[in-house]
């Protein structure tokens, strides 16, 4: 038993080194499970090593691996695949290190947030110039401003109503609390506590375009994305231009200055043509049941230059509005006057979008943010697009003249 | 019926699974082994419909104890998961106590918080049970109910005990078997994973999927069966938003035979489909001439 036990710690390692989460006494759980097993059986013994030393479906696979490396018999069986290969080099991974983004952060954090419109001055001042210039034409300084200003953005996600309850000050009698209160005056209900529902913030999931035409707005949108995301919880983030990826990892590990270099790199797709439909087919295949969109407010970043199928993309717009609470494209064209949505893409969109917003200046940033914070936190909050029924063009020019 | 340390090694767990009609793979079995003899909780994930809720049900016919199931929802809390007062009683009594004229502040409290006015919810009774063997309690779809709740269930799995303020700590003579469930429509806390024993059922193969076909619906024709089975299959491996599960395809098969059915055709498929997929998009997607190819697939797969 104890050469058995000495094997089996080693095993543990091996795991943990794989990037199971092996807690610290599991081993002992294994050794008394092994005492009731058959050990001659392989497969009972797998089975028990499994079911205690994973908890996770994604560690199934590696530990498969493992344990036919590990507990391979005498001759024959051999594995094709090096553990390393396997994921040992998440151990080696390149090291986490805080650069001018990371101090940068630091200090907008302890900074007092101010909202932007009051830290610029009432005059015609730089900083009210770049509020209302279109990103595309930032110049490389005024996009480092900008991005200090974006991360200064006032934003208080939209909360819901939970179906919990907390005491106090609201319209329902809170019986539980009268009771007790009342057995302190025989029996006499002489104060009425009542309660009311909890609020909780609402997840946020954004869908950006990184394809070749929105290659202009690109960088500030994606600082726009990490100003959102970082520090708050429920915050997903995808991009897409082809393909979708999945950015909330990125965002909680890398700084806003280092996602477009990560993206360049892992993100193959960048820069590419625009297939939205299949993209958002893959959201709701891969993504949307594990990540539960029913409650969230949805960002679809998109220009509407889409070479895919306008079935395709109707069909996923109509799923992805039933499923969430509000479905918000941002359309960064929307800024200029002669903007007409008039593109295959955009025309088949349109009809499942609740709001049709501009996002093409640091303006319209701060006019979405006082839209999301105004959103009902009830459960209802779909309503028929304000410029989706014909006259498009009347339509968008208002909404881009209101913000500019 | 059957005392749980009967279930003394891994085929044991196995027999009797298949006396419930449960058609229960060597992984799980031993999973289940192992939650009864270690007295750890299981937690179960698969896709839904792959048979996760049943395997608490048969587990619990088979040892001959009380199924306790807590179905989770957003906002559970502790008035419908663990206890609550039952007030209307509790004010009826105080009325009762003054027409008595025996109103005293300290025995009122007393009274009027014990045992009697007491609504045991699932949790408190699967550790009350009062009858001698341990119930099995089923937490259905964990991964509904919020993190709050999820929590709370940590603490209770870690001592089985339940503290109740005006009462006092009420404490598992026998703790009872645990299987939790989830369809991982969100991941589960680690902290709660690691308590458990972990076992991922997958979609069936076709072979297992027959197996359990011909268990559950005993009297469905084996040609029909073997058809029907081979088609749900073929149609796990076609692009769909919501693919159908082990109890679709039991459902299905149901419905044929209730329909006197015995062969799987094009014009059967498309009557009966809305039983399999309940997706618009899904439906039409397979609708037509999709059908007469996974027939033909089918065909070709069951006689392989």
């Amino acid at each position: 038993m104890s050469a058995l036990f000495r094997n089996l710690l080693h095993f543990a390692r091996l795991l943990h080194g794989l990037g199971l989460d092996v807690p610290a006494g599991r081993m002992v759980d294994v050794g008394r499970a092994l005492q009731n097993v058959d050990l001659g059986a392989r497969a009972d013994v797998y089975y028990t090593l499994r079911s205690l030393l994973v908890h996770r479906r994604r560690d199934l696979a590696v530990f498969d691996e493992a344990f036919r490396v590990f507990w391979r018999p005498v001759r024959g069986d051999r594995t094709q695949l090096d553990l390393r290969a396997l994921g040992e080099r998440r151990k080696f991974g390149a090291p986490e290190m805080l650069g001018p983004v990371g101090d940068h952060d630091a200090t907008t954090a302890q900074a007092p947030v101010v909202q932007i419109q009051r830290t610029a001055p009432a005059s015609a001042s730089s900083q009210e110039a770049l509020r209302t210039k279109d990103f595309s034409e930032f110049t490389a300084d005024e996009i480092l401003e900008a991005e200090r200003m974006l991360s200064r953005l006032e934003w208080a996600p939209p909360s819901r109503r939970t179906h919990r309850w907390r005491s106090g000050a609201g319209a329902v009698l809170d019986l539980r609390q009268a009771l007790r209160a009342s057995t302190r005056h025989g029996g006499e209900p002489m104060v009425l506590p009542t309660r009311r529902r909890r609020t909780r913030t609402r997840p946020l999931l954004l869908l950006c375009d990184v394809s070749g035409s929105m290659e202009g707005y690109t960088r500030m949108l994606l600082q726009f994305i990490y100003g959102v995301s970082v520090g708050r919880e429920r915050v997903e983030a995808f991009v897409f231009a082809t393909r979708l990826s999945r950015l909330t990892a990125l965002l909680a590990r890398r700084g806003a200055g280092r996602i477009l270099t990560h993206l360049a790199r892992h993100v193959p797709d960048l820069a590419g043509g625009t297939r939205t439909g299949e993209a958002i087919r893959t959201f709701h295949r891969t993504w949307a049941r594990r990540l539960g969109v029913r409650s969230a407010v949805v960002l679809l970043i998109s220009d509407g230059w889409d070479r895919g199928d306008p079935d395709l993309l109707r069909e996923g717009m109509a799923r992805l509005q039933r499923s969430c609470h509000r479905l918000i494209w941002l359309n960064p064209l929307l800024g200029s006057p002669s903007y007409t949505p008039a593109t295959r893409g955009m025309r088949a969109a349109l009809p499942f979008v609740d709001d049709f917003l501009p996002a093409h200046n640091l303006a319209s940033l701060d006019a979405l943010a006082s839209h999301l914070n105004a959103l009902s936190a009830r459960a209802v909050s779909h309503g028929v697009a304000p410029f989706s029924r014909g006259g498009h063009a009347p339509a968008a020019t208002v909404a881009a003249t209101s913000w500019n | 019926m059957t005392d749980p340390m009967r279930a003394d090694s891994i085929d044991a767990v196995h027999t009797m699974l298949s006396a419930q009609h449960y058609v229960a793979d060597r992984g799980l079995a031993t999973s289940i082994f192992l939650a009864l003899r270690l007295g750890r909780p299981l937690l179960l994930e698969g896709e839904a419909g792959v048979g996760k809720t049943e395997v608490a049900k048969a587990l619990a016919s088979a040892l001959g104890t009380e199924l306790i199931r807590l179905q989770c929802y957003e906002g559970l809390d502790v008035t419908h998961a663990v206890y609550e007062w039952n007030y209307a009683r509790q004010l009826l009594e105080i009325r009762l106590m003054e027409a008595g004229g025996t109103v005293d502040r300290k025995a009122a409290a007393r009274e009027l918080f014990s045992d009697e006015f007491l609504i045991k919810r699932p949790l408190l009774r699967a550790l009350d049970d009062g009858s001698g063997s341990p119930p099995v309690l089923l937490i259905d779809e964990l991964d509904r109910a919020d993190e709050e709740f999820e929590g709370y269930l940590l603490e209770l799995l870690s001592d089985f005990q339940i503290s109740i303020p005006e009462l006092g700590t009420v404490r598992a003579s026998t703790p009872p078997i645990v299987i939790i469930t989830s369809n991982r429509t969100r991941e589960l806390h680690d902290a709660l994973k690691r308590r458990c024993l972990y076992c991922w059922i997958d979609y069936p193969s076709f072979e297992k999927e027959l197996g359990i076909v011909t268990a559950r619906v005993p009297d469905a024709p084996t040609h029909l069966a073997t058809q029907v089975t081979a088609f749900v299959q073929e149609l796990r491996t076609a692009e769909l938003y919501k693919v159908s599960g082990v109890s679709e395809t039991l459902d299905w098969i149901a419905a044929l035979v209730a329909l006197d059915r015995d062969e799987l055709d094009a014009a059967t498929v498309d009557e009966t489909l809305g039983i399999i997929l309940k997706n618009q998009e899904d439906l039409d997607a397979i609708r037509g001439e999709r059908v007469q190819t996974l027939l033909n697939r089918a065909a070709a797969r069951s006689r392989s």
